[in-house]
């Protein structure tokens, strides 16, 4: 540690420039301003607006009063538990196949699962149009089977879609990384003992990647949650929370009220990428 | 007296290569006899895990090879309904359930009712001595306990085989030695047919009735441990079970002849060039005036209930001495040195 | 034979995934160059829809890539030096450091830009300029930089080598050019082509701090959504795939070399 107290010694004998802390503070210090002025700063003041409108303090409370607010952060928070219980599902059954099989083409279907990663929510959104939408593959296809053409990319079930597009992607990969480091004497000890392969899964594989399941679960939760470009191109009348916060700032002007809610929401994402961190020690980012 | 139980074991040609070429082990034919307890020994790569796993079912043999329970095919039998006891290099404990649980899951899986299970669960951790830790989670166990919690669980369903993969090798030394004859004991008590892998020869004269000696894939020698120590059939063998002095030297009437004398050799010794072997507690320090044989101390070593000589001169490379540690030796000392006709060995060439 | 079985099963739920996740993608990439999606391929294959794009959208992508460049050397600016001092310093001060950065990946892009408006609203000139833009996209992207750098830092000995190179006379920015930075080049690297395509995909914050005159790519991509026709829009997702896409196989044949942080 004296390395890092004094200053570093030339040859001449005298310390010249920089000591090695003035140095590792100047490294600091670009960082501290950005982070300082561009998000501690606003933060702040988010906080304080939040508080500042008519209703005061209230405005906190008013997500669970209030029955719109109410009405709206049950959607949510429903839509994002089906997405993450939903993907979940998918990621391990996709997931146990990939990793235990090895066949030409494997590597493909990884590529595709886990290509959309990097979307921006209105490409997802545009992804479910094609789908759904007026012009979508399904109408096209339903029309010509049943006669009827079906079109649901504007309805929840659109957005549920949505949602499960953006979530596959990041929660299968980390899915599929606790599955590798999954221990094969384990497996083998069961079966030595005379399990079979649904007894396996149940006793040794599922248990051991619960901890994966909570920690990419709620990454998904949290990421469903502050998802705001999907529900904006689907343009749909849904109420999720983020659009219910962008129409009360650029619509209604309720500026302290959507300053609380952002909070709010901000608060519950952290929470639960906060649980995940603790379990895994990475995160994916929340984006959508 | 017999206490046996289990089956009887006959492996037919049983090779293995994998994808890539690699050959882990060569057609190899063993027969084990009920209750008999077999050791593996062999150093690292050598095939003795390949071979363990072949009799388990975690792995089938290359076309040709078979694997006979009480003389019934099971080649084609997966480990599932084959009914062995494994233990695992790394115990294998499932970290989701308690001791009880895990003592108790091949015995759940066969359907065995509630209070039966505890009964027989009881009586192994009384087998095992953990008593006291059935309910606790397998990460608040230390190696040893873990060790045993694995022990008992192969056992709770009374197998037709104990197969047991270096058990003992991942604990520290003092515990290995301690655990070494409570696991001899228990082995004994049980009277299952057991298939014992390890490269500690220590653990191998120990525990095995009989030990099989492998090396790159191929069985180098099968015998007692007496037979393994006193008569090695190769110079692998030799050097690896024990330490051995390797003397390669001629015999010309009845005698080994070294550069520092000649060592007097039983009857029917061959003539001519030989590689022989002498283990190092069989040479004797004597009087060097009269001894046909001598040579001059190099280094003493102390080693607490021996003492440890090299002595160079005596045949072409140093000998290694165990002698009691009461012996009053020198360095630099011209000693005489006296091997019984016995304990020389003369081995076959080898020349891997 | 149950096995079999199995296996198909497994393999068929899987391939339906995915294509659920590609088809759409290569259905919009057909569309982007198709004469009329609605007659489908049969009517004709034509650039013309990606040359409307570019006359309308040319310079949102222009001012996208201008922003995800600022944004690139913002973030190798300020993190790159950042990364390595937490990474020397460590202790709490690091840990809590690098939980302040780490924070707008947790909060919504939705709630950041929000806090932005309210901050700096009253700064006319900046709130309307390009450069509004880049502060959020600095403040998102900036934690990936870091921890990509941090990642790697922490996987070789950098004290060490900082003592070897003082103990031969070099004074610390000496140090910090010609032994932490090489060193450190696959964390940066890999921090680079996340913040790059982080950038260019931003919506949730470019779209609250935009104004008519800064939009970027994804603004113009929800424009084109609402109000022009599919096989308008079809070509300008063609184009940001276009781009994104070498952005994206790059990264995972980073990842796959030894010697690179885990995806973060």
């Amino acid at each position: 540690m004296s390395f890092f107290a004094k200053p570093v010694p030339t040859f001449a004998g005298h310390a010249r420039g920089l000591s090695h802390r003035s140095f590792l503070r100047l490294c600091l210090l670009p960082l501290a301003v950005v982070a300082a002025a561009f998000f501690l700063l606003p933060m702040v003041k988010l906080v304080i607006v939040g508080a500042s409108g008519e209703t005061g303090l209230s405005a906190y409370a008013a997500i669970v009063t209030q029955p719109r607010y109410r009405a709206t952060l049950i959607n949510t928070v429903l839509l994002a538990a089906a997405t993450t219980a939903a993907s979940l599902a998918i990621a391990t059954i996709a997931g146990l196949f990939l990793q235990r099989h090895r066949f030409p083409g494997r590597a493909l279907l990884v590529a595709m699962l886990t290509f959309p990663l990097a979307f921006p929510g209105v490409v997802v959104g545009f992804m479910i149009i094609l789908l759904a939408g007026r012009q979508g593959l399904v109408g096209e296809l339903t029309s010509r089977l049943i006669g009827e053409k079906l079109v649901f990319a504007y309805s929840i079930q659109g957005l549920f879609l949505g949602y499960l597009y953006f979530s596959i992607p990041r929660v299968i990969l980390t899915i599929m990384a606790a599955i590798e480091k999954l221990d094969p004497a384990l497996e083998e000890a069961a079966r030595a003992l005379g399990a079979g392969p649904w007894a396996v899964h149940r006793d040794v594989i599922l248990p051991a990647l619960v901890p994966a399941f909570v920690a990419s679960g709620a990454i998904a939760f949290a990421t469903a949650m502050g998802a705001f470009g999907t529900a904006f191109t689907l343009a749909t009348n849904i109420d999720v929370l983020p659009m219910v916060i962008y129409t009360e700032f650029t619509l209604s002007a309720n500026i302290a009220m959507a300053a609380a809610l952002s909070v709010g929401l901000g608060l519950v994402a952290w929470a639960m990428l906060a649980l995940s961190r603790s379990l895994t020690g990475g995160t994916i980012a929340a984006a959508g | 007296m017999s206490n046996s139980h289990g089956v009887s074991l006959r492996l037919e040609a049983c090779a293995k290569s994998f994808p890539g070429g690699s050959r882990a082990l060569d057609p190899v034919t063993l027969a084990v006899a009920r209750g008999e307890t077999v050791v593996i020994l062999g150093p690292s790569g050598c095939g003795k895990t390949t071979l363990l796993r072949i009799i388990a079912g975690l792995e089938a043999p290359d076309a040709g090879g078979r694997v006979f329970f009480n003389d019934a095919d099971v080649t084609k039998v997966p480990i599932e309904q084959r009914k062995v006891g494994m233990v695992f290099q790394s115990y294998a404990l499932f970290p989701n359930m308690s001791v009880a649980e895990n003592i108790g899951y091949g015995l759940k899986i066969r359907g065995i009712g509630k209070a039966q299970r505890a009964a027989r669960v009881a009586e192994l951790v009384k087998l095992t001595g953990i008593e006291g830790f059935e309910h606790r989670r397998i990460t608040q166990l230390s190696g040893g306990q873990r060790q045993r919690v694995a022990l008992a669980r192969a056992v709770a369903v009374q197998p037709s085989v104990l197969l047991l993969d270096e058990p003992l090798t991942a604990l520290d030394a003092a515990l290995r030695e301690r655990l070494r004859s409570e696991l001899d004991r228990l082995l004994r008590t049980l009277g299952i047919t057991t298939i014992y892998v390890t490269h500690d020869q220590a653990e191998a004269m120990a525990l095995g009735d009989r030990i099989v000696v492998m090396r790159n894939g191929a069985i180098a020698q099968i015998g007692s441990p007496r037979e393994i120590y006193f008569s090695p059939q190769s110079r692998f063998v030799a050097e690896f079970v024990g330490a051995a002095n390797i003397l390669e030297a001629s015999i010309e009437n009845g005698e080994l002849k070294l550069p520092g004398g000649r060592i007097k050799l039983g009857n029917g010794a061959p003539a001519g060039a030989v590689t022989a072997m002498v283990r190092p507690e069989a040479i004797a320090i004597v009087p060097p005036e009269r001894a046909a044989l001598c040579g001059r101390v190099d280094a003493v070593s102390f080693v607490g209930d021996r003492a440890r000589l090299i002595v160079t001169g005596a045949a072409d490379r140093p000998l290694v001495l165990s002698v009691a540690n009461s012996t009053d030796v020198k360095v630099g000392e011209r000693v005489g040195l006296a091997i019984e006709p016995d304990a020389v060995r003369l081995l076959p060439g080898d020349r891997r | 034979m149950r096995d079999r079985v199995i296996f198909c099963g497994q393999l068929v739920f899987t391939a339906l995934v995915a294509a659920f996740l590609i088809v759409p993608a290569i259905l919009s990439m057909l569309a982007g160059i198709t004469a009329n999606y609605f007659r489908g391929i049969g009517s004709g294959l034509t650039l013309q829809w990606v040359v409307a794009v570019w006359d309308l959208y040319a310079e949102t992508i222009a001012r996208s890539l201008l922003i995800a460049i600022a944004t690139l050397a913002a973030t190798l600016v300020v993190g790159v030096p950042a990364a390595y001092a937490l990474n020397v310093r460590g202790g709490r001060l690091a840990r809590t450091v690098e939980e302040v950065i780490t924070l707008p990946l947790a909060i919504p892009g939705l709630a950041i830009a929000l806090a932005l408006l309210l901050t700096y609203n009253g700064f006319g000139d900046f709130r309307r300029s390009w450069l509004f833009i880049l502060t959020g996209h600095v403040v998102f992207t900036l934690p990936f930089m870091v921890r990509s750098v941090m990642a790697v830092l922490s996987g070789i000995d950098v004290k060490t080598l900082d003592e070897s190179a003082a103990s031969l006379g070099a004074g610390p920015w000496r140090r910090f050019r010609d032994v932490i930075v090489p060193n450190a080049r696959p964390g940066i690297l890999a921090g680079s082509l996340a913040v790059v395509t982080l950038s260019l995909g931003e919506f949730n914050l470019t779209w609250m701090l935009h104004t008519p005159l800064t939009k970027t790519l994804p603004v113009g991509l929800a424009d084109s959504y609402a109000s022009m026709r599919l096989e308008v829009a079809s070509a300008y997702t063609l184009v940001f795939f276009l781009m994104i896409i070498p952005l994206l196989v790059a990264m995972q044949l980073l990842a796959d070399r030894p010697g690179t942080p885990e995806r973060s």
